[in-house]
């Protein structure tokens, strides 16, 4: 099982059970389902006492999903393929423009060592490390959130040209 | 020009570093070979047919002596002794080690260079005129926004994983010198008719196997809003962009597939939520990256200096020289010296390492101690007094750099082929170096006038043949090489692609075609004022065609 990190680095225990579309629904505990079975189920899943995340599919437009999706408390973002991004602009779209204040965490073949920071730095606050990265190596990584970047980002959010003023 | 602060520094050097500890792992059997492809194409690093090669950015094509002298020792030391600079304004080393590039990249650092971000699918090198800031025909001095738009896009959080690779490109003159119509942006610095300085965008122009020219997505954009609408456009072309075949990623595919129209309002509507966020510039944030970019000390009694019109008198190689490789400076007694890299036997673009040393003295000595590099392989000395210009030609002409072709056929602009790239099907240097031979002479080139050639070893279209005045492409038929060729194309103000002649021809043809072409143009032309391109947009490809086929179809049989 691939490591949970916080966006401090701290290794968190997941509640969450991802299910898989075709496993029938528990009676009790933390969920993350596809969009589609949120969508074939959600009154299914909201009648349950237990938090419900659902995980996105990255070619999907954020822009598209109801209020009750953009309520729920985790949403997971997929990267399944290393050099595909489209994630980050998703990431980027649910906090700018569909004003969604809950948790992101990012999942996939591209969550590893080196793209932490990036990941980070666009908003995310749970990361899904690969499984065959090493724990240790993506904490010593976090350690670059603290050089300077140009954007303003998640983190420091004004450009730099005000933070050499500061 | 732009000089690093401490931010920039730090930046820079943990690059460096993280880039030494990416390559530390590769080499360990610790990364995976297609993930550190991803990650060294985001430093520079291609692994060509022969040896890996490392482009290395030259932003807006400004450079000192300093740096250029770092050029030179890296090609000493790490490579063989030479560098290519390339039709974006950048310098190739083509023979480096991979254990090497973590060190060549901590060299680079300490003259403030760097190789972020000058290949894969992110935003590349931003380019501009390479006559910025000493043009006569210049609004205002693009490069203060290209170093915004430099440090925005540099190792942006989001964009470092587009569908495909993004280019900007920088113009505020009435001549376009920086191709910014077949860019995937192109900013054209602009005033209002309030008088306010702001910007034409355009979007999704391109060359590659789909060539196409770009559109104006936003006829005035306020000065501020630069970085927030090129994010705004960048977020939808990440979420939009098509990643399922990668010779329809560009963004002007997307643009095209989308429509214009369409498109616009999904930028709008991105745009309209962060427009007023931590990316709107203040103008006090524009001001101080103006202040890097004032002119030099000029001085006012350079305009009196009398030996330049003797030497002129004098010596007609001289002369010859002044003719094509200069241009008016702004300011009285001073002009614009352009040193060619298009010498006869020289790959089109390639310079040693001794004359990257020499020419660094020169500039030092002549220049205010910078240099540019240009998008048609060249190099410019901004500010030479004109008292200065007879010593500085002789110094060029001994180091082979004074060649007085700029501007005319043999100013060939050329990819480096087959002698270097895994995908080309052409031999374009030794094509270029056929084509030198056969106009070598300089009258014979004079008369013909302005026309630029433009050759690429494939499709992809490094020598960006499509806006080629006369583009050659080399194609791959059977294993054997084979060119097609295009008449008309043009990257400036009305940029224009290329119509294609007809069926291509064989390699032992392409310099007798050439030669065809310019002798049907000058049959053609009204007068020696009508240039090959406004020669050929008024008569067309007929005449062409006619004169190209019966001679081709018959040395093919």
């Amino acid at each position: 099982m691939s490591a949970l990190l916080s966006s401090h680095g701290v290794l968190l225990t997941d509640a969450h059970l991802l299910l898989a579309d075709d496993e029938s629904l528990p009676g009790d505990g933390a969920l993350i389902v596809s969009l589609a079975r949120w969508q074939a189920e959600s009154t299914a899943l909201l009648g349950r006492a237990a938090p419900v995340a659902v995980k996105l599919p990255n070619a999907i437009d954020v822009l598209s999903l109801d209020d009750k999706v953009l309520a729920r408390p985790l949403l997971v973002l997929d990267f399944p393929s290393f050099a595909d991004g489209r994630a980050y602009s998703q990431a980027r779209r649910l906090r700018d423009r569909c004003g969604y204040g809950g948790l992101l965490r990012a999942t996939g073949a591209a969550v590893v060592i080196d793209q932490l920071v990036m990941l980070l730095r666009t908003g995310f606050d749970q990361i899904q490390l690969r499984a065959d990265q090493p724990q240790a190596l993506a904490v010593a990584e976090l350690l670059r959130l603290r050089q300077p970047w140009y954007q303003p980002d998640a983190l420091q959010n004004r450009f730099v040209t005000l933070l050499r003023q500061g | 020009m732009y000089r690093y602060d401490q931010f920039d520094q730090a930046l820079v050097n943990a690059r460096v570093e993280q880039f030494r500890d990416q390559t530390t792992r590769y080499l360990a059997g610790e990364l995976a070979a297609d993930e550190f492809k991803h990650l060294r194409l985001r430093n520079g690093l291609y692994v060509q047919r022969f040896a890996p090669m490392l482009r290395i950015a030259i932003p807006y094509g400004t450079l000192s002596s300093k740096q250029l002298r770092m050029l030179a020792h890296i090609a000493r030391k790490y490579d063989k002794g030479y560098g290519h600079f390339t039709t974006r304004q950048n310098i190739q080393f083509n023979w480096p080690k991979l254990e090497t590039v973590p060190d060549i990249l901590a060299d680079l650092a300490t003259v403030e260079m760097h190789a972020i971000q000058t290949s894969g699918n992110c935003i590349r090198n931003i380019t501009s005129d390479h006559l910025a800031g000493v043009a006569r025909d210049e609004l205002i001095d693009p490069r203060p926004y290209c170093e915004l738009t430099r440090q925005w896009a540099t190792e942006h959080p989001e964009f470092n994983w587009l569908p495909r690779k993004f280019k900007f490109a920088f113009s505020s003159s009435t001549t376009d010198r920086a191709a910014t119509q077949v860019h995937d942006i192109g900013v054209h610095i602009i005033k209002n008719a309030k008088g306010e300085i702001g910007y034409e965008m355009v979007v999704g122009g391109g060359l590659g196997r789909t060539p196409i020219i770009g559109q104006v997505i936003r006829e005035f954009l306020p000065e501020t809003d630069l970085l927030s609408y090129s994010e705004a456009i960048l977020r939808v072309y990440n979420l939009l962009g098509r990643r399922d075949n990668i010779y329809k990623a560009r963004i002007k595919i997307t643009v095209k597939e989308t429509g214009l129209a369409k498109f616009k309002e999904m930028v709008e509507a991105e745009w309209a939520t962060i427009k007023d966020g931590p990316l709107k510039l203040k103008r006090e944030d524009i001001a101080r990256f103006q202040s890097f970019f004032t002119s030099f000390d000029y001085q006012a009694s350079a305009a009196s200096d009398t030996s330049y019109a003797e030497h002129l008198a004098k010596d007609s190689a001289f002369a010859a020289w002044t003719k094509r490789n200069l241009k008016a400076h702004r300011q009285p007694g001073y002009a614009i010296a352009f040193l060619s890299l298009k010498a006869r036997g020289v790959a089109p673009g390639d310079v040693t390492h001794q004359q990257m040393d020499a020419v660094a003295d020169l500039a030092d000595r002549y220049s205010f101690g910078e240099l540019r590099a240009t998008h048609n392989q060249n190099l410019v000395f901004t500010d030479v007094r004109q008292a200065d210009l007879y010593p500085l030609w002789q110094a060029l002409a001994a180091l082979d750099l004074a060649t007085p072709n700029i501007g005319l056929l043999t100013d060939v602009i050329c990819c480096p082929g087959l002698d270097f790239c895994s995908l080309s099907n052409a031999s374009s240097i030794a094509v270029a170096e056929e084509i030198f031979d056969r106009f070598e002479s300089l009258d014979y080139q004079h008369d013909i006038g302005e026309i630029k050639l433009n050759m690429s070893g494939c499709m992809n279209g490094c020598g960006h043949h499509s806006v080629g005045h006369i583009g050659i492409l080399g194609v791959d038929k059977k294993g054997e090489e084979w060119y097609q060729i295009t008449l008309g194309g043009s990257s400036e103000n009305k940029a224009s692609l290329g119509d294609r002649t007809g069926p291509s021809v064989g390699r032992e043809h392409i310099a007798d075609a050439v030669q065809t072409i310019i002798q049907t143009y000058l049959d053609q032309r009204q007068n020696e004022e009508e240039s090959f391109l406004a020669c050929y947009q008024r008569v067309g490809m007929p005449p062409f065609k006619a004169r190209l086929y019966p001679v081709a179809a018959e040395q093919a049989a």
